[in-house]
């Protein structure tokens, strides 16, 4: 045990990184139902990642570097609406949308201004991004190999899970079948170019938001991350040279010990499905490595001081539940962008459960719990049977495109709202231990208008100074790659390091695959 | 009131994909009687404004939650009157912090319901603002 250092508690009593009985289950071993590692946080605690991003790009870095400044150990980036659907800062749609929910970003020249003085080797960045994911993704491995980082040594996540985008979230650009290919390209791409980086992110986390419960927000994660496994399998990939790089991000809003049994239970089961349903060999693509932490659904707008509680459970729960990166929702989120104040205090959150109360000390210190364990199992059972029972309905991909998981999780979110308004299901501050109020004095993010202006005016700059005839040559390259069903990443490569906008990577995509009409049902 | 159930239109506006609540809002509606037409997400203001007008909606309704109700809204006054609309009410639900509320009702709107309203003042307000 030279790898680590001995701890004892107050008491004197040295606490061992691992508790078993003979024979039974360690962590890092499979199924890795109590961890993907052997010594977990004993060796190195949870990533830090708080979600943040705002306005101009200059904002943004400000903001990043406070949160590193206050501790934090990984980045993790809000794009703004416009960006996250692939439109320009000037398109019509994007009017009193720029840098409103997160940073506004149209080309290469903004990630050069939201990275500046930020080490990319030290410090890893996920950008929350999906229907313009590929864009993104280049913009960031061109700013990497403008700084001179070698794409073969870059880490780093991006969410690109556009198929809960079509349950939860909203951001989709393109029909169902051309977003799997874009997803499926830039894993391919990743395999091959940037090894080390984790392309995909499969969010459970919105899809419980939208009114999935803990089981089937496992469930449909799991039969998500199968549809993306199954397609690069279909372009000659083996399971071995990707399915470590898979990520998952995952809600924490919930009865505690049934949200720690769910990933408890999700670990075991994604291990068994790799190894035998896709004959993995190496450990490492077995494991459901993920972010927890965040359960905005949980909040309430009501006494929203009491979220600073329920944030501070639900990263004990995540602490418990192993996972490998933690970003928490801030207590003001039911209003506004988090103040600086509010970022910090979910920070601190995370770090006195490191520094303080002792999460970091031993591995999975539920597991061996009869009510855990038992949990633990039938959940499991659980998560299988709604995965089989997807299955035999003819898939994921066709129950997203034709709307009924959308139609499921809808319904439910209905219930669950009247047994709320009823009384069944029980809410702090909502249906019971209610205190009659005016609107909290909560302090309000601001957002400003001349940040538009900014953005837009630097949009034109940009057009204006590079070289067009390079950009017209790269989106064309673009369109004729995604029309032959070549890999479009290496064009859209060339087209960001051109200072091609979003918006024109987007509509030489759109051009070829046209728009996804949603199936409108409530 | 009439016979003929209440015409009522949830929306989406701008890019904001949250739609739950406009969903449980939606399905709401129906249940409690009203014809219900919902827009599915990243309408603009125009595309509202010619649903309603075509559906002939009695209740324009609109979900919004990521904070760009002030511009969307002030944009949405100005169509609503060139399309011949003014005339039904305007509802808004969602993220709508209540300092906002006086700008929006100076713009028309007519009743806001923010994210905690329950289903039953919705419905309600709309059979008396139609009686």
């Amino acid at each position: 045990m030279s790898e680590i250092e001995p701890v004892r508690n107050e008491s004197g009593i040295e606490i061992d990184p691992v508790y078993a009985p003979e024979g039974g289950e360690l962590p890092g071993e499979f199924p890795f139902t109590r961890g993907i590692h052997k010594l977990m946080y004993r060796k190195r605690p949870w990533t830090m990642r708080q979600y943040a991003g705002f306005g101009t790009p200059e904002e943004t870095n400000k903001r990043f570097h406070y949160l590193l400044e206050n501790g934090q150990t990984g980045l993790n980036v809000a794009f703004d609406l416009p960006t996250q659907v692939g439109l320009d800062s000037d398109d019509e749609m994007a009017r009193g949308e720029v840098g409103r929910v997160g940073m506004s970003v149209d080309t290469l020249k903004d990630f050069e201004i939201a990275f500046d003085g930020i080490d990319l080797e030290k410090i890893t960045v996920s950008l929350t991004i999906n229907g313009a994911a590929p864009a993104l993704m280049a913009m960031y491995f061109a700013l990497a190999e403008k700084r001179g980082f070698d794409l073969k040594r870059l880490r780093g996540t991006a969410q690109n899970d556009i198929l809960k985008e079509f349950i939860g979230r909203g951001t989709w650009i393109y029909p169902v079948e051309p977003s799997i290919r874009l997803v499926t390209d830039t894993i391919e791409f990743c395999a091959q170019q940037v090894p080390l980086y984790s392309p995909v992110s499969v969010c459970g986390y919105h899809i419980r938001e939208s009114g999935a419960n803990p089981v089937q927000e496992m469930a449909y994660a799991f039969c998500i991350a199968k549809a993306y496994v199954d397609r690069v399998l279909q372009r000659g990939l083996s399971i071995d040279d990707f399915a470590s790089r898979l990520s998952f991000n995952f809600n924490v809003h919930g009865n505690l010990f049934e949200q720690v049994s769910k990933f408890r239970a999700g670990r075991r089961l994604w291990a068994k499905i790799v190894r035998d349903e896709y004959g993995a060999d190496n450990p490492k693509s077995m494991w459901m490595r993920m972010i927890a932490g965040g359960g905005g659904g949980g909040l309430t707008i009501e006494q929203p001081e009491n979220n600073i509680v329920r944030g501070a459970y639900y990263a004990l729960i995540s602490a418990l539940s192993g996972t490998q990166t933690m970003a928490l929702c801030s207590y003001d989120e039911a209003y506004t962008i988090p103040t600086e104040k509010a970022a910090r205090i979910s920070l601190r959150t995370m770090q006195i459960l490191i520094e303080e109360m002792g999460l970091c000390d031993t591995v999975d210190p539920l597991g061996g719990s009869h009510f855990i364990e038992s949990m633990t199992d039938r959940m499991e059972e659980e998560i299988r049977a709604v995965m089989k029972d997807v299955d035999e309905q003819g898939g994921i991909v066709e129950a997203i495109a034709g709307g009924h998981i959308q139609n499921a999780v809808s319904l439910q979110a209905y219930g669950r709202f009247r047994e709320m308004e009823n009384g069944k299901v029980r809410k702090v501050g909502v249906n019971c231990h209610r205190v009659e109020e005016e609107e909290p004095k909560i302090e309000f993010h601001p957002f400003r208008e001349e940040d538009c202006r900014t953005q837009i005016a630097r949009l034109e700059k940009v057009r204006r100074e590079r070289d067009s005839a390079a950009v017209k040559k790269a989106t064309r390259s673009i369109s004729l790659d995604a029309g032959k069903g070549r890999n479009v990443m290496p064009a859209i490569l060339e087209a960001v390091k051109s200072y091609a906008t979003v918006g024109e990577i987007t509509g030489s995509l759109v051009d070829v695959f046209g728009r996804y009409k949603e199936p409108i049902r409530f | 009131m009439s016979g003929k159930p209440l015409r009522v239109l949830i929306s989406k506006p701008g890019l904001d994909g949250h739609d739950v609540g406009a969903r449980i809002v939606a399905r709401s509606l129906m249940n409690a009687g009203f014809e219900v037409i919902y827009t599915g997400l990243r309408k603009s203001a125009r595309e509202i404004a010619t649903t309603s007008r075509d559906e002939d909606v009695d209740v324009i309704g609109m979900s919004m939650l990521a904070g760009s109700h002030i511009p969307f809204c002030t944009d949405f006054a100005g169509i609503r009157v060139e399309f011949g609309i003014a005339d039904r009410t305007w509802l808004l639900g969602g993220n709508i912090p209540k300092r906002d509320e006086g700008e929006l009702r100076k713009l028309g709107v007519d009743g806001i319901f923010p994210t905690g309203s329950s289903l039953e003042s919705i419905a309600e307000f709309i059979r008396r603002k139609k009686s």
